[in-house]
């Protein structure tokens, strides 16, 4: 074994997922080079939370390989995957909605330590983990509400607890499903500014139908259409591409 | 506010031997018992979200297994409740990796098989089990020289086993496990992404559960000095899981008092009504329309709601 210095967060091989007769995902690669921001676009349908379901682990591929940081984890669990440093959010919000938003951001990092199997001491005893989930929450914005419960808060705030969650693992790979969804302009330029200032070592891959934000955010954009791969490149380039234009105006 | 409610608790755990009679202590008794079986269970139902129709397979196991060390083994009772303890939370580990296969329906159907096989190896095992008959003429432990026949003594060591088995599953639950839990509980694909092995959580507190069955199987055993195929059968489960539900699932006193409400209309109420299995029946239906939680959730938001009223 020569050990791996890897050149990619992230590679996807060949990657082929069927339901039934429908094919979602069609071949498709990508290599993201770490630190990278990688937009990842294309119409309703075109697979694109499929895809991040199979880099997640939450899906697994009929074929083609997965690999985080030059390891293969085709075959490894979501949890696993997350303790080698990949984190994501939900296009659907997905949040533990009867505790508080310290609490969600708190499991965040419980996740990643050994005390998750600690049987006798509360969670709310380790004033490391509260210190670090409540600097998070004030990164977003949301340290005065830490102690309401995420039924309580508003959508927009909810979306924003989705991304502490994720962002208080420190991940290495940073897989966001539309984060602006649903949001106000306000809110918009809120958590496109918290996307930005998101540090270099992590890798950030995006799928968003927002682009006027998203592109400002992107520096690498991969189309997506019937489960393949259309283009993919450099922004301007596929911004430039007349299949891009194919694709999005239907012409 | 608080501090009278402990009092009272305090008070009703510790008057019985005093000056009830030997029925009402013994009633106490059975009630804690089933108070630790129906905590065990709500470990799965209420906290881990696994709604198993297999509790009382722990329960029994114990229960057998004490019997049959000690009355045709010649097993001390201190030795024979150990291996019996380990022997139902081995049996908990093996289930649970068969049941954790599947969450929700299919995991209430695998509960409710592999207790059946239980419950049909008792009863067909007759030249181990004494099958019908049951094993009788069964003797009480003597922890420290003191004798527990006396209804008051064997009350106390109740409390005593009871308190400990509450403390313990208390502290589970609020633990920072105890957290992983309840997360998977109601996310378990966001719980997987955050970096928890669901599987895992869920198979640990599967085998926790059986063994707190199994401490109440003991207790039960020791204190019917009997022990008959009906203790595995599927409705003990579903007495138990009926009494964890109408109680409160996921809540600390819920269990508690759902079973006290299960063996109070069972053993009190059957001496007035000779169908009292329906009126068990009507409580519940009465629990479930006008507390759809539970009855320990719906006084106290009950209670919350007259609080804000006299405000």
């Amino acid at each position: 074994m020569t050990p791996q210095t890897p050149n990619h967060a992230l590679e996807v091989i060949n990657l082929r997922k069927a339901f039934g007769g429908l094919v979602v995902t069609q071949n498709v690669s990508l290599a993201i080079r770490p630190g990278e921001r990688r937009l990842i676009i294309g119409p309703n349908g075109a697979g694109k939370t499929t895809l991040f379901n199979q880099i997640s682990g939450d899906l697994r591929p009929n074929s083609g390989q997965v690999k985080l940081f030059g390891t293969d984890v085709t075959q490894l669990m979501p949890y696993q995957r997350t303790h080698l440093g990949l984190s994501r959010t939900y296009q659907i919000i997905t949040l533990f909605s009867g505790d508080t938003l310290e609490h969600n951001v708190r499991l965040g990092l419980l996740g990643l330590r050994p005390s998750r199997w600690q049987m006798w001491r509360p969670l709310s005893f380790y004033s490391d983990v509260a210190t670090e989930a409540r600097r998070i929450l004030d990164t977003v914005g949301l340290l005065h509400l830490a102690n309401d419960p995420v039924a309580a808060v508003a959508y927009g705030e909810k979306r924003r607890v989705e991304l502490a969650m994720a962002l208080v693992q420190k991940p290495r790979l940073l897989l966001l499903d539309e984060p602006l969804a649903g949001l106000s302009n306000t809110e918009r330029s809120q958590v496109k500014s918290l996307i930005a200032s998101i540090p270099r070592e992590t890798t950030v891959i995006m799928i968003e139908h927002d682009m006027d934000t998203a592109l400002d955010l992107a520096e690498t954009v991969t189309l997506l259409n019937y489960g393949r791969v259309i283009v993919d490149g450099e922004r301007d380039a596929v911004v430039a591409d007349e299949r891009t234009r194919e694709v999005y105006l239907g012409t | 506010m608080k501090w009278i409610g402990i009092t009272l608790i305090a008070a009703s755990l510790l008057l019985p031997p005093l000056f009830a009679g030997d029925f009402y202590i013994n009633l106490a008794s059975q009630i804690l018992i089933a108070a630790i079986f129906a905590l065990s269970l709500n470990l799965l139902v209420g906290f881990g979200g696994m709604t198993s129709l297999g509790h009382a397979s722990y329960l029994g196991v114990a229960a057998y297994i004490s019997a049959l060390l000690t009355s045709r083994y010649g097993f001390g009772h201190g030795t024979a409740a150990i291996i019996s303890i380990v022997g139902t939370t081995a049996t908990a580990a093996l289930f649970g990796v068969i049941a954790l296969r599947t969450t929700g329906l299919g995991f209430l159907m695998i509960t409710l098989a592999l207790s059946q096989v239980l419950w049909g190896l008792a009863y067909r095992m007759s030249n181990v089990t004494n099958g019908d008959n049951g094993i009788a003429g069964l003797t009480r432990p003597t922890p420290f020289g003191i004798s527990l026949d006396s209804a008051a003594s064997f009350y106390w060591f109740a409390l005593l086993v009871a308190t400990f088995a509450c403390l313990m599953m208390t502290i589970f639950v609020s633990s920072a496990f105890g957290s992983s839990l309840k997360g998977v509980r109601d996310q378990p694909r966001r719980m997987a992404a955050l970096g928890f092995n669901p599987w895992m959580i869920r198979w640990i507190t599967f085998t926790y559960a059986g063994l707190w069955g199994g401490v109440s199987g003991l207790l039960y055993v020791y204190y019917n000095k009997y022990i008959h195929p009906t203790s595995l059968s599927t409705t003990s489960s579903a007495e138990a899981l009926l009494g964890v539900i109408a109680g409160g699932s996921g809540t600390l006193g819920g269990p508690v008092v759902g079973a006290a409400l299960v063996l109070l209309l069972k053993n009190y109420a059957s001496a007035y009504i000779e169908r009292w299995n329906m009126l068990l029946g009507l409580v519940f239906l009465f629990i479930v329309l006008v507390m759809p939680r539970g009855i320990v959730p719906g006084v106290s938001s009950l209670t919350a709601a007259l609080r804000d009223e006299s405000r």
